[in-house]
């Protein structure tokens, strides 16, 4: 079913022209994916399935309502681009995914077999249950040892399939000489099992058949939990790495190509259309532009770009079409090596011990010398190693860590489920405990705190006609100041003046007539005015000086608000930027942050979030660029928003869906609450041990108390956990 | 207490059809779009004969 990754490659006459390492082969079939952010109903399903039915080409498309998304078989040379556009007509929004990207998700192995192994536990405990009900009630003799036979038939085979994740995870601790949680688990099985076989063998009266199985239905309905959330997360995660189809127009004998990145190469044309990202690291060999640095430094203000200048992949082109020359391709791209420096960050993440690994760590052995010493004590007391080892048996089993096992992931389950909705995602297993401990809040201001965006600041200090020439001039580029300038005049109800021959010069501005006159919205030294620190458009009439009109970077939605609220929860915030210190300075004061430091190197940021660190504060870092990665990485815990830059996106733990920033300050909250949760019950886990553990030391308890303690204890632990909701 | 020597067997063999089913129906990746699924009942596009 994977036969053909990357289907649309072989669409392209420049793969088919451009020399294949290994046999060429022509697929007869493309498969493609499509993200639908909009669908929600049976009408969405039946038109998005209908529309792409109809158009030629496309032999089967099957939309995935849950996944939000639609899959695609059609010939070869049908193109997701094709598709937008008709689906965009029916009103769907809808995006290319790249299904390589996407593989992982799509058969989930690991997932289904955890499954078939709790259905069979199931299944075996609720007949084996059946059957102990009997024996408790009554059954005696012949009839009890009949009761036993089968229960054992059913046991063995079942806890054979069923248990096999926890055997392997014991023999890989104890092949290493460690103990972990899985130990005590798999050691509780087998005494039972050979206790209650031997006990058959000799018409006993206790058999603790349905106990093992129990134990096993309710520890991998806890491992269970714990994947799904996981698989969540990790499928949405690579949904929006999907969402960047790693393309790139490469130019060859004045022909445009389209090819994946991957295939680029050293000395390569490359052509970036405005509004494109750099594939690779170059030179620029053609054409005039404005390059937005932002996610690689942190500074708004765009640089001019002309033949000569050097660029580094992931800088984004914003006025004209630029040619580059690739220098460096791939692994050697500036933007990999600063990934690279996330990797060495990250190892020290994994020293950070969860709450269930704590708790095993005091738990395993306490069960084992709890156990031996029950053992031994009964042995001596009786010499009589089966009362002994029954003894033994119930103790394992009643102490075996079904609770535990529920604890943390019915909790943490239920608190992601929660911030999931909220539009947050949690990647990691431990977000949620260490995000509980935070402190310290660290932002990144560019495309953090900022949405990116310009806003014009001083629009009520122009006169009216200025507005309205610049207005005209702005309506005539994509550039992002002039989109911004436009928006803000129409909304102060301004009409464009009557500029003729309006031009845009691509880097520089616009320019056009205007009653004979020649008017100009660009650059300061375009129009002959002194760059100022503040990012600004400067307007010239021929009447007057030029007249700036300035620009600040608008705030993403939810950040004034999320500040506050992390303030009033008693956190300190901090505010660390790449931009200039103006810039940083004036957002700080809005803001209301004390905190701040400008002109921060990717370096100095993850050296003060050290410095942090080595004073005791738990750090949370927020941030989204490429110079902020290895401070995310070297923060306690990390989140950055969806339009991050991937890299960021990985070296992560939470990442945030939405635009709004707001539900930062309540996911502590929630995470603070998830790790109350998870501490009571380990208490309630631990209180229902107090109770039970004296009794079975005593020999006093019987399989119906081991199967009683365990049931209820789960299901309080579980109920607790849904408390969070 | 005879009757259970077919009673046992019989809940064994229904219980094993149901653990059956579900095999199946977890290996035919019937839990893939369980949202979908719950919607496509009331699509109507199939209703007087079945998708050839």
């Amino acid at each position: 079913m994977t036969a053909q990754l990357r289907p649309s490659l072989a669409a392209c006459p420049a793969c088919v022209a451009a020399p294949h390492d290994g046999v060429e082969q022509a697929p007869t079939e493309a498969r493609l994916a499509l993200s639908l952010p909009g669908i929600h109903c049976q009408a969405c399903i039946s038109t998005v399935e209908r529309e792409l039915n109809a158009h030629p080409g496309i032999h089967t498309a099957r939309v995935n309502l849950t996944l939000k998304r639609a899959l695609i078989e059609a010939d070869p040379d049908v193109r997701a681009a094709d598709l937008i556009p008709v689906l965009e007509k029916a009103g769907f929004e809808a995006h290319e995914l790249d299904l390589a990207a996407l593989a992982a998700t799509q058969n989930d192995k690991a997932g289904r077999d955890l499954l078939m192994r709790l259905a069979v536990a199931f299944f075996a405990s609720m007949n084996v249950m059946l059957l102990s009900i009997s024996v408790w009630s009554g059954a005696s003799d012949a009839t009890r040892d009949m009761f036993h036979w089968i229960s054992a038939a059913i046991t063995f085979p079942a806890i054979i399939f069923s248990a096999q994740p926890f055997f392997a995870n014991a023999w890989t601790a104890l092949r290493v000489g460690r103990l972990n949680m899985d130990v005590p688990i798999v050691l509780a099985l087998v005494l039972a099992l050979v206790t209650s076989l031997w006990e058959t063998f000799l018409s006993g009266e206790h058999a603790y058949f349905d106990a093992a199985l129990t134990l096993t239905f309710f520890l991998l309905a806890g491992r269970y939990l714990d994947y799904r959330t996981r698989a969540v997360a990790r499928s949405a995660a690579e949904e929006l790495a999907a969402l960047e189809v790693p393309r790139a127009i490469r130019l060859l004998d004045g022909d445009e190509y389209e090819v994946p990145v991957a295939d680029l190469a050293i000395g390569d044309l490359i052509l970036v259309r405005p509004g494109g990202r750099m594939p690779v690291d170059g030179e620029i060999v053609s054409g005039q532009s404005e390059l937005d640095r932002s996610l690689l430094t942190g500074e708004t203000l765009p640089v001019f770009a002309e033949p000569g200048l050097a660029v580094s992949a992931g800088e984004v082109n914003l006025t004209g079409p630029l040619t580059i020359r690739a220098t460096a391709v791939g692994e050697d791209t500036s933007l990999h090596r600063m990934a690279d420096l996330v990797a060495i960050a990250e190892s020290g993440r994994s020293r950070y011990t969860s709450l269930a690994d704590g708790a095993a760590k005091l738990y395993a052995p306490g069960v084992h010398i709890l156990s031996a010493l029950a053992f031994a004590g009964w042995y001596l007391y009786t010499f009589d190693i089966r009362t002994a080892l029954n003894i033994a048996a119930a103790v394992l089993i009643i102490t075996c860590p079904c609770a535990l096992g529920l604890a943390v992931p019915a909790v943490t389950t239920a608190a992601s489920g929660r911030l999931f909705k909220k539009g947050m995602l949690i990647k990691h297993a431990t977000a949620l405990e260490r995000l509980a401990e935070v402190d310290t809040v660290v932002f990144d201001k560019t495309g953090t705190l900022t949405a990116g965006t310009p806003e014009v600041t001083n629009l009520g200090d122009h006169a009216r006609a200025d507005i309205e020439i610049a207005l005209a001039l702005a309506e005539a580029s994509s550039h992002p100041l002039s989109v911004a300038l436009t928006r803000a005049a129409r909304a102060a109800g301004v009409k464009p003046a009557a500029v003729q021959d309006i031009t845009e010069v691509p880097g520089y501005g616009a320019e056009g007539l205007y009653r004979g006159a020649r008017v100009r919205l660009g650059r300061a030294a375009w129009v002959g005015a002194a760059q100022g620190s503040q990012t600004a458009a400067w307007l010239e009439t021929g009447a007057g000086e030029p007249r700036p009109f300035l620009y600040t970077d608008a705030l993403r939605p939810g950040a004034a608000e999320a500040v506050a609220a992390l303030k009033a929860a008693g956190k300190d915030v901090l505010l660390i930027s790449g931009d200039t210190t103006g810039a940083v300075e004036d957002l700080a004061g809005r803001l209301n942050i004390s905190k701040w430091v400008a002109e921060a190197l990717p370096a100095d940021k993850s050296a003060r979030v050290q410095l942090l660190a080595d004073q005791g504060q738990k750090v949370l870092m927020v941030g989204d660029g490429l110079n902020d990665t290895a401070a995310l990485a070297a923060a306690h815990v990390s989140i950055s928003p969806a339009s991050a830059l991937d890299a960021a996106r990985v070296a992560s733990d939470i990442v945030l869906l939405g635009q709004d920033l707001e539900p930062i300050a309540e996911a502590c909250g929630v995470a603070q609450k998830a790790t109350r949760r998870i501490r009571e019950n380990f208490r309630i886990a631990t209180l229902y041990n107090v109770i039970a553990v004296p009794l079975a030391i005593a020999g006093l308890a019987t399989p119906l108390i081991a199967a009683l303690a365990m049931s209820t204890s789960s299901i309080t632990v579980s109920l607790n956990a849904l408390r969070l909701r | 207490m005879s009757v259970l020597a077919y009673l046992i067997p019989i809940s064994l063999i229904l219980g094993s059809v149901g653990l059956a089913a579900f095999f199946y129906t977890v290996r035919s990746n019937q839990y893939d779009d369980p949202e979908g699924d719950a919607r496509r009942i009331l699509n109507d596009e199939w209703d007087d004969k079945p998708k050839p």
